[in-house]
């Protein structure tokens, strides 16, 4: 099992040490019912400065806690994460880690302006960090779409078309010309290229997009499932195995990954406190807002089709989720939070977020494991918690759980993909492949 | 999208792809060109000039009822496409109606070939940046809030309001994230205008215009009809007050009285 974690990096204040700034920026957020578009005037460059040096910090000191990937993201024009641009915090990370796997997932090609320079800041990273880069690619959420400015009806196109661009770009001898239907280049000769040959691994995440599954399989990509809830995230697991027997091969746990928020602390109270705030920390509503949610043509016609026909849609046509916002008394404001904490006992009864003590969290990853077999997992941390909660959660996750957890993967057989090849165990044409995950341990939840 | 039951389809083909076109009235054919949001439905001023014209309204490809076609990339080519259509139908030269996107794509088709009409109606179109205020940003915002800020007074717009009121169904959902994909697709960027059409307009001897504007209008700033004005040869601007971007619904009987008189 390849064993990660991860943070959106939010911009927060500690809600215990600065309660006033923290409820401030809480308050704006639910009055704009979304993190995107917050104006940015709520930014405080040298709150900014700390917490990115914190995130980092904590990055770096996970390696020795016994993770084998620091994963990274990237969003833009929002408060929900301060890495804008994950190529530079995952520059520093190459040079001041030593073994852990760099997981970027992912760059989000179609909002990204130039998918040369892209291969070349990946394989820049790949150099410095002697080959540990495990590069990911993502449409980006619709909200990037604005925030960059990228046609969102071509989303899917340029997703696609800058992929295969940049895996050209690594391992094409230039110097060639590439004219595509989106990309065009006169000269493509890359003199910087990857340490990792053909080209480091790629795996991607995804958010229950069957289109996404799907094209993993042909790719042989792992797919990263980022905290989907587990029944549709064994649906897609079965897309995803279906189109890999297509293609010729029986897909493993070293084809899957899948994100869980946990949150850990020597006190079950503490822990469900903190884990709480770690979810929802601010609202839920993190790109909640329809009209930034889905700019048009991000979703194929089959997507807006569903959509159009889920009870949410009731609220799509002509307003935002939310309606209103901007002047609401403080009792309204506490109606909103209180609606959005609401959610938590659902996510923990149904295991999207687990929070607790050890004894209590590895019995609940088991589940998990057990459920969707994958063989990368990656362990999410976030919200408004002091640096001192998040290092020793930490701390905890790498004494008490993660040897818990590499004891479960060798029992559950959980290869991960520097084990064993994605798309490398062959089935014979007209075999039906078995399924990877277990979705008979939904029927029976910890209490 | 209401249908009137005397109005009737067509399928086209033109080159490799599908065109629905609406036929409705009697008389002299008078090209229509819908808007970003599609086609809106039958409306009293349709009725109206369909007395003496028979209204010819092609839904553009991508919109809903028939598959994009891929080499349509912007406005220009969407423009050059439904003056295919016309040349191949032996309509030219045709008047044409253009709303908002419409009269962008009949402005571009004007400046390509200003053979191709007849007489020239724009109603508050898109297609050149307002010197002054933005064109208001469709991608931005949900497609029923964007319809109720086109017209000035929505509660006293009784015909738009009960298009649009009491919620939408799936299919209208779906119609209208059609249409926003399709205009996103072909009009992202530069926002609803093409930097070279008030060039290419000045250099043409275009068919006589009028041009219709209401003085409130939210989408499409009023500014842009000046340059229209100053672009374009032949040209008659109509300001209407008390009006927003939908002059045909909200000041709909001075529209119809002026169109005709126009048209003739």
């Amino acid at each position: 099992m390849h064993i990660m974690w991860f943070t959106e990096r939010q911009y927060h204040y500690d809600p215990e040490t600065e309660p006033e700034r923290s409820a401030k920026l809480e308050n704006q957020i639910l009055r704009n019912r979304s993190f995107f578009g917050l104006p940015n005037e709520n930014f405080d460059a040298q709150q900014g400065s700390m917490l990115l040096n914190e995130y980092l910090d904590e990055k770096i000191y996970s390696e020795d806690l016994g993770f084998d990937g620091l994963m990274l993201n990237e969003h833009h024009g929002t408060p929900f994460c301060l890495g804008a641009v994950m190529d530079v915090e995952a520059a520093v990370l190459a040079k001041a880690t030593k073994k852990a796997k760099i997981v970027l997932l992912g760059n989000p090609v179609p909002t990204v302006a130039n998918a040369l320079r892209l291969a070349e800041e990946l394989a820049m990273i790949d150099l410095i960090s002697k080959g540990r880069l495990v590069p990911g690619w993502v449409r980006g959420a619709g909200s990037e779409q604005l925030a960059n400015n990228a046609n969102p009806a071509y989303n899917r196109e340029y997703f696609e078309e800058g992929v295969d661009f940049i895996l050209k770009a690594w391992t094409k001898p230039g110097p060639f010309r590439y004219e595509g239907k989106h990309f065009h280049f006169r000269f493509v000769n890359p003199w910087v290229l990857p340490l990792q040959k053909p080209h480091p691994p790629i795996w991607i995440p995804g958010l229950i997009s069957p289109d996404t599954a799907v094209w993993c399989a042909k790719k042989r990509f792992p797919y990263i499932a980022l905290a989907t809830r587990l029944e549709p995230t064994v649906e897609m697991w079965n897309m995803y195995t279906e189109a890999a027997a297509r293609e010729g091969y029986q897909a493993g746990p070293e084809n899957f990954g899948y994100l869980q928020p946990v949150f850990v602390s020597d006190n079950q109270q503490r822990a469900e406190e903190l884990g709480k705030r770690f979810l929802y920390g601010g609202a839920f509503a993190h790109f909640a807002r329809p009209e930034w949610m889905f700019p048009p043509g991000y979703n194929s016609k089959e997507a807006t089709r569903r959509l159009a026909r889920l009870p949410l849609a009731e609220n799509l046509p002509g307003k935002p989720i939310h309606e209103g916002g901007g002047n609401e008394t403080d009792e309204e404001l506490k109606e909103l939070r209180d609606g959005v904490y609401a959610r938590y006992d659902e996510s923990r009864r149904n295991l999207q977020m687990i929070a607790g003590t050890p004894d209590y969290v590895i019995p609940r990853l088991r589940k998990v494991l057990e459920v969707l077999r994958p063989g990368i997992f990656s362990f999410w941390l976030d919200g408004p918690v002091g640096y001192k909660d998040r290092v020793k959660c930490l701390e905890m996750l790498g004494r008490d759980v993660i040897p818990a957890m590499r004891e479960m993967g060798k029992e559950l057989g959980l290869v991960d993909p520097f084990q064993r090849a994605p798309g490398s165990v062959p089935l014979a044409s007209g075999r039906k492949p078995e399924s990877v995950a277990h979705p008979d341990g939904l029927a029976s939840m910890p209490a | 999208m209401a249908l009137k039951q005397s109005v009737r389809e067509e399928t086209h083909k033109v080159g490799a792809d599908q065109l629905i076109v609406l036929k409705g009235g009697s008389g002299k054919a008078v090209l229509i060109l819908h808007e970003e949001l599609g086609y809106p439905g039958w409306m009293k001023w349709n009725e109206a000039l369909s007395e003496r014209r028979t209204l010819v309204t092609p839904l553009y490809p991508g919109y809903g009822r028939t598959p994009r076609a891929d080499w349509i990339m912007n406005i220009r080519d969407l423009g050059n496409f439904i003056a295919r259509f016309v040349r191949e139908q032996n309509l030219a030269p045709i008047d044409v109606i253009g709303f908002s996107l419409g009269g962008w794509v009949a402005a571009e088709m004007a400046a390509n070939d200003p053979a191709i009409f007849s007489k020239i109606v724009l109603i508050a179109p898109t297609g050149i940046r307002p010197p002054e205020g933005e064109i208001k940003d469709l991608f931005t915002v949900p497609a029923l809030i964007y319809l109720r800020e086109s017209v000035l007074k929505y509660e006293s717009s009784k015909e738009f309001s009960a298009l649009y009121d009491g919620g939408l169904s799936p299919e209208q959902y779906e119609a209208f994230e059609d249409a926003r994909a399709e205009t996103a697709r072909l009009a992202w960027q530069p926002y609803m205008f093409n930097p070279s059409l008030p060039h290419l307009l000045d250099g043409t001897a275009n068919a006589p215009t009028l041009l219709v504007w209401g003085r409130d209008d939210q989408v499409v700033p009023l500014s842009a009809c000046q340059v229209y004005q100053k672009s374009m040869k032949n040209v008659r601007a109509l300001v209407l007050d008390g009006c927003g971007h939908r002059p045909e619904v909200e000041k709909s009987e001075q529209f119809i009285k002026e169109v005709q008189n126009f048209l003739g």
